[in-house]
């Protein structure tokens, strides 16, 4: 009997290491510094918990004609929007086309509290994204299963394979085919977006996604996508299937 | 208001050094940038922190252009007694904040 369940461990073990092997994918996290993973780690370090405490303090604020706050619908945060950034971007019906978080807050801003729109990047849309994310950290990445995502998701992925810019460099070429070498001075990491918004320190704020793909837009020379336009959510939406598994970080500390 | 986070051992031992720990969101702006218009931006910094142990300077600090947004400072100090623990930051354009926290030894 003892045998047996030796033989079982050493499977199960094998059958780990063939996982982890299978596996190589790592967060941008495994390449940081000590001083910056620590950062990252505790959350009294955490720059990124300045806007999370202000997120929190939003989702309790009254907002719109009818003066009801998020918490008058969706109550504590911390059980009603558990895994919820783990499952977006998600398809909308009105819109036909798929969202990110941060549009799901604002249009539930504008459709059920008719209340303003919050800004792409304001501080105040970030620090709902931030504060809603934050109740799915450690949870793994779960993009819908949804058949109305698949040809934006395509799509994306066929983005992530166009070469553009003045540089004629596509996404994978640097995050697939070079990463884990460097890229001047930093490591390059291999693009599993799993923990934003972040705060990123060259940024000295907290910025979203589609901040940093706009970065890398710019690093490329190439035109920069509008903020909440169709091309920057079928790339995260790619990005989300490529990371899936992987645990949401977020309020992640990025250098 | 700035947002303010505050780290402060919830109970202490009389003699035990303890590490307390404070964050401010503050954009910090140098005054050698420049906006998108060209014009300079004007200094926004915080020029300086204390920390006083019911009216007892504890900690102090002086900060400059080279910090970086949202200051975040750490310091130890020994648990001698209870008290009251005051934060104030002072910068530019009149800033001031004070925010204040428990000690309790025993």
């Amino acid at each position: 009997m003892r045998r047996r369940l030796g033989v079982l461990a050493c499977a199960a073990l094998a059958a780990a290491a063939v996982q982890a092997q299978q596996d190589a994918r790592r967060s941008g996290f495994a390449d940081m510094s000590p001083a910056t993973q620590a950062m990252q780690r505790d959350d009294t370090q955490n720059p990124a918990m300045l806007f999370v405490a202000d997120g929190e303090a939003l989702w309790q604020r009254p907002a719109g004609p009818e003066g009801k706050a998020c918490a008058a619908c969706h109550g504590d945060a911390r059980a009603s929007m558990r895994g919820v950034a783990a499952r977006h971007p998600a398809f909308d019906a009105t819109l036909a086309r798929p969202v990110t978080l941060g549009e799901r807050i604002d249009l539930c801003r504008t459709r059920r509290q008719r209340a303003d729109p919050l800004r792409p990047e304001s501080a105040d849309r970030l620090a709902l994204e931030a504060y809603v994310a934050l109740q799915s950290r450690g949870l793994p990445i779960a993009p819908p299963d949804d058949p109305r995502l698949a040809p934006f998701r395509a799509r994306g992925e066929e983005r992530y394979q166009q070469r553009l810019g003045q540089l004629d460099l596509a996404c994978f070429q640097c995050h697939d085919d070079h990463a884990g070498k460097r890229l001047g001075g930093s490591v390059i990491p291999q693009g599993h977006a799993t923990g934003y918004p972040i705060y990123r320190l060259e940024w000295q704020a907290l910025g979203s996604l589609q901040r940093r793909l706009r970065n890398c837009y710019g690093g490329v020379r190439a035109a920069l996508p509008p903020f909440d336009g169709v091309e920057l959510v079928e790339l995260e939406l790619f990005l989300a299937a490529r990371a899936a598994g992987m645990p949401v970080e977020t309020p992640a500390v990025r250098p | 208001m700035a947002r303010v986070l505050l780290t402060v051992p919830a109970a202490a031992k009389r003699g035990e050094i303890i590490e307390i720990r404070a964050a401010i969101a503050h954009p910090m702006e140098t005054g050698y940038r420049r906006g998108a218009d060209g014009q300079r931006l004007p200094r926004d910094i915080l020029r300086s922190f204390a920390c006083r142990l019911d009216g007892d300077l504890v900690f102090a600090a002086e900060l400059f252009p080279a910090v970086a947004a949202n200051p975040y400072l750490a310091f130890h100090l020994r648990a001698t007694r209870s008290g009251t623990l005051t934060f104030t930051w002072e910068g530019d354009a009149g800033f001031a904040q004070t925010e204040t926290a428990r000690l309790a030894v025993a």
